[in-house]
């Protein structure tokens, strides 16, 4: 596979100079792969979000480089928002970000900035607010009179209608209700199916990274402690229990299982696993 | 670019220019631009330098953090520097055009850039080391005199620590939604003034409506812990003045009169 995005020794410290100077990622180098659907995860303050707004140029690296294709991004920094419309990043609550009268025309704020056509525009901001699984009707509301989740989804819509090659979400379901989240995360994997686009999801959920990504990346304390597919991660639940994280509940009681003797690979990490596992020990009957 | 508005911001520590009373350091600084506005000649404005300089070492600030302070008003400084170069009469040094540049002038504007610096470190340095919480009390407590007159003393403080405590939380929200916004493209560096001022909706109309989510959200939880104004209203911390505080209350009167001693003999 072809990276897509290239980050070799990022690191990143806030406030240089001040008594709250602090490396909020140190030394990362890692690479995202083309038409994956990577998650990253880490604890509270174990600096995704700034890893993430590297990717797009939000934020410039106090050292080392970020490389979109072969080309590194910061080498003509009048070009950065090129970047941005290539590596489309959703923030952690995104629905504060909303500004216009109606859903349709917030919507349409990245490809207008873009600069395309009406028509384009039009194209983008109905595919994009039907990836987000809202309808039609919603286009002439403002998204002030919008539940919390419904402002999110119309948040998210915003970036996916500037058609991006590779899709950044923080946190997408922080702070939604468990059937919003399902709903929620059940359309960005059908975006990724659909659109075959690369998507990184940043979380701290274990059980939500667990059942959608291909490939995971454990961060703690600024830099990169693990990486690998769900089962290569799991299978070491006890150092991701060591930097402060949880593995699926899944895989806690396949691990429970083992400890009392019941001959199970404990990382097992989805329901369906669990069940098959479960299956073969009773002889293959249902 | 937001991050380097310093106001308001507090640098935690234990020097002793932390552990004053936050009513000696409001009255020092009085003392210290009532010194700098006297202040006459080389002499005298050497001598307040030298207490900035000491109380900065004292402190423990980063000098850098003071000079990054004085960035937002480097054109005002400037602007009114070259006003005094061009406009002062006096002794001819050099004319070109229709300028002339007097002594007097060169030495006028040397000043004012000097005084205006040293005023903004001097209170950037009391904002550094003060919390808005103890800086307020201090206030509330200096005025309290004025409560005789129905002067709304403690309202005007509370107004003002609530207004301190969340500049760096809008300063904060601000770069936010501007990343957020800069994500989807927005602009706002290019462009005529028009255009630019067109770029800031996207980030006033979020900002003004999470500024008024978050004022409803404290009004309410002000109210929950029973706020009702300041009468009969106690202190968990009783603000009291310590030996270390008519110290140095009297060094820096003794710099102001120092100052205009020297004033007096045109030093
Ligand atoms: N703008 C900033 N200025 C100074 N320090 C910051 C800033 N943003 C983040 N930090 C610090 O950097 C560290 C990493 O923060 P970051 O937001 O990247 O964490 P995170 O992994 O996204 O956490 P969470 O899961 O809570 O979102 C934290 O310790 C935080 O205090
Ligand atoms: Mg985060």
């Amino acid at each position: 596979m072809r990276p897509i995005i290239r980050v070799e020794n990022l690191t990143h410290t806030y406030g240089v100079n001040t008594p709250f100077c602090r490396s909020a990622v140190k030394d990362v180098s890692m690479e995202i792969y083309e038409g994956e659907f990577l998650g990253i995860i880490g604890h509270t303050g174990s600096g995704k979000s700034t890893l993430i707004q590297h990717l797009n140029g939000l934020l410039q690296p106090t050292g080392g480089k970020i490389y979109l294709g072969d080309r590194d991004i910061w080498a003509d920094p009048k070009k950065i928002r090129d970047v941005r419309f290539q590596v489309g990043l959703v923030f952690q609550y995104p629905e504060y970000q909303l500004f216009e009268e109606t859903v349709y025309k917030d919507v349409s704020f990245g490809p207008k900035n873009m600069g395309l056509d009406g028509k384009e525009i039009d194209r983008r901001v109905r595919s994009a607010l039907q990836f987000v699984g809202l309808g039609e009707d919603m286009l002439e509301k403002s998204p002030f009179d919008l539940s919390g989740g419904q402002k999110r989804r119309v948040a998210i819509a915003g970036v996916i209608a500037m058609e991006p090659k590779v899709l950044i979400l923080d946190e997408p379901s922080a702070g939604l209700d468990p059937a919003g989240r399902r709903s929620l995360l059940e359309n960005i994997r059908e975006y990724h199916r659909k659109k075959g686009t690369t998507v990184v999801m940043v979380s701290h959920s274990m059980d939500e990274v667990a059942e959608n990504v291909d490939r995971i990346v454990v961060l703690a304390n600024a830099g990169i402690v693990m990486s690998g597919t769900p089962h290569e991660v799991f299978s070491h639940a006890q150092e991701l229990m060591d930097v402060g994280l949880n593995v699926p509940q899944v895989t806690q009681v396949a691990m429970e299982l083992k400890r009392r003797g019941v001959d199970i690979d404990p990382a097992v990490y989805t329901v369906a696993d669990l069940r098959r596992a479960l299956n073969d020990l009773r002889g293959g009957r249902a | 670019m937001l991050k380097d508005i310093t106001l308001g911001q507090f640098f935690p520590g234990n020097t002793l220019a932390h552990r004053l009373d936050p009513r000696t350091k409001i009255i020092l600084v009085v003392l210290y631009i009532a010194a700098l506005f006297c202040a006459k000649y080389f002499v005298s404005y050497a001598l307040v330098a030298l207490v900035l300089v000491i109380s900065v070492k004292v402190s423990g600030v980063h000098p850098k953090a003071l000079v990054k302070g004085l960035r937002p008003i480097v054109f005002i400084i400037c602007f009114t520097a070259i006003l005094n170069l061009l406009y002062t009469p006096g002794e001819e040094l050099v004319s070109f055009w229709i300028f002339t540049i007097t002594k007097e002038g060169v030495l006028q504007a040397f000043f004012m850039v000097l005084r205006f610096t040293m005023l903004i470190m001097g209170t950037f340095l009391l904002t550094y080391t003060t919390s808005p919480i103890s800086l307020t009390d201090g206030l509330e407590s200096l005025l309290n005199p004025l409560k005789k007159i129905h002067v709304p003393v403690h309202e005007l403080a509370m107004i003002m620590s609530i207004a301190l405590r969340f500049i760096p939380t809008l300063i904060e929200e601000t770069d936010k939604i501007m990343s957020a916004q800069k994500a989807r493209g927005a602009d706002f560096e290019s462009g005529n003034l028009l255009q630019k001022a067109k770029a800031l909706v996207p980030i006033l109309v979020p900002l003004f409506i999470s500024a008024f989510r978050r004022a409803d959200e404290l009004a309410v939880a002000m109210e929950c812990r029973c706020y009702h104004g300041g009468g009969g209203r106690t202190k968990l911390h009783v603000l009291r003045y310590e030996a270390r505080d008519y110290l140095v209350l009297a060094g820096f009167a003794a710099m102001l009169a120092a100052v205009l001693v020297l004033g007096h003999f045109g030093l």
